[in-house]
């Protein structure tokens, strides 16, 4: 068994200090050491976007990230994304537009979309499929993703 | 992934030691966008990764009249975002911009990209045309290399045993400057270029007259092209489509491309052609400063 380290990370803004191996990734520290499996893991290798968080506000795959490296990082995940009642307007807005069928791409979807509306509050159509292109979906055929991010955007 | 022992170095020094030390069982680590795909599927593995994004040296963007130190661990969603960068060195988000999609140019650098010597490299055309120099620390000190004799072979850079680069550094752009590159892929976003071409650019005073030229293409040989007959064609020609024509053709012939799934050689050739035309547009385009990058920097070349 390899020797564990401790990081220590603010996870959705909690204090949080973990122990993993070095070469555990970060999405594997999410899912397996702290439980929290809301984030997916798809291709494994960076091509998906599930895996998709913010690490210092960055958007990023946790599939390629070491977690070791965000020691003194902050981290946001898709379960630090609602508010404490109810739902993120994303959130909101994926259910309405049915931008989603089986799911496992849509945390990822949901983290990517709000780094973009953070980035730029009022993107084209284009500019959200460029934002996107690094997100795979088997299920929607994108539109209805599409959709419900410029409703989101739409009411900024 | 295999177990390693991790080091997160805090000084140029500290991962020259501990490169050192491991010998070729330690791999320097950035954006690690390649580096730890790779360690997952096991075509990699190492004793030692040596993380370098809190060296302060690699991960600084100073800009200035003398030019841009860009750091080489520093990720290219930096350079999107810098707005001296952007003013500057518009073409630099030309190949920023579409390495990857946007969660990879959160971690990707263009240090990354030129150290990893893909004969596809987005980043490395655009380098060469803007006459990047690679800083370089190792065992035996410091030393410096022109962007276009960085690169050695598929895959493999001019990086000796225990040397890391630290930063690339853009001389300040000349008066009435303007570069760009552009790529061919048959889909829209997130592929691997079949050609790009980078081009640059300084122009008289009036805009009409070529004074200096640089070329580079990716992707038709084994390492990144300076085409520098290509430049040289051009200097001292007046902007006119023969011009560029004449430059498209040395750009032909220069480009040693081999047919694989991704294109074939009579496909390639030709597109070098093209994408030069069209990039020598719109660098002067831009030297003449009658062109601005769209709002994510993006220029297509499938248009």
């Amino acid at each position: 068994m390899a020797k564990k380290v401790m990081v220590q990370s603010v996870i959705n803004g909690d204090d949080t200090a973990f122990l993993c191996e070095t070469r555990q990734t970060l999405l594997e520290v999410l899912r397996d050491e702290l439980g929290m499996t809301g984030t997916k893991e798809g291709c494994g290798n960076g091509n998906c976007g599930a895996c998709n968080v913010m690490l210092d506000g960055v958007l990023v795959n946790s599939c390629l990230v070491l977690a070791v490296e965000a020691e003194g990082r902050t981290v946001t995940t898709i379960e630090g994304i609602a508010p404490a009642d109810g739902l993120h307007p994303l959130q909101q807005k994926f259910l309405e537009h049915a931008a989603l069928q089986c799911g496992i791409c849509t945390p990822g979807f949901i983290i990517s979309s709000k780094a973009l509306l953070e980035h730029n509050p009022n993107p084209s159509e284009h500019d959200v499929r460029l934002w996107l292109a690094g997100n795979l979906c088997r299920c929607t055929g994108y539109d209805k993703i599409v959709r419900a991010v410029l409703d989101v955007a739409s009411a900024n | 992934m295999q177990a390693f022992d991790f080091v997160s170095a805090q000084s140029v020094d500290e991962v020259v030691a501990a490169l050192a030390a491991g010998g070729e069982r330690a791999r320097p680590l950035s954006g690690g966008t390649d580096l730890l795909a790779q360690m997952k599927e096991g075509r990699r593995s190492y004793a030692t990764v040596v993380d370098l994004k809190r060296i302060p040296e690699l991960m600084e963007v100073r800009v200035g009249a003398d030019g841009l130190w860009l750091g080489a661990s520093v990720p290219c969603h930096i350079v999107n975002n810098n707005a001296d960068i952007q003013k500057m060195y518009p073409a630099l988000h030309d190949s920023t911009g579409l390495i990857g999609g946007t969660q990879i140019q959160g971690r990707a650098s263009l240090g990354g990209n030129l150290c990893n010597a893909s004969p596809a490299a987005d980043g490395i055309p655009i380098l060469i045309v803007h006459s990047a120099t690679a800083h370089i620390a190792g065992p035996n000190g410091t030393r410096t290399l022109p962007a276009d004799e960085f690169c050695v072979a598929p895959g493999r850079n001019a990086l000796q045993n225990g040397e890391i680069l630290v930063a690339l550094q853009l001389p300040a752009p000349a008066k009435n400057f303007g570069a760009a590159y552009l790529r061919f892929i048959p889909r829209n976003e997130m592929d691997i270029a079949v050609v790009g071409v980078g081009v640059s650019v300084v122009l008289s005073d009036d805009g009409q007259t070529i004074q200096s030229a640089r070329v580079s293409l990716g992707a038709v040989a084994p390492t990144p092209l300076y085409v520098k007959a290509a430049g040289d064609a051009l200097a001292g020609q007046p902007v006119s489509e023969e011009t560029f024509e004449k430059a498209a053709q040395i750009a032909r012939e220069a480009a040693k491309p081999i047919s694989d799934m991704r294109g074939t050689i009579a496909q390639r050739k030709h597109l070098s052609g093209v994408l030069t035309k069209r990039a020598l547009r719109i660098a002067i385009d831009r030297a003449r400063g009658t062109t601005t990058v769209d709002s994510l920097g993006r220029l297509n070349g499938n248009g």
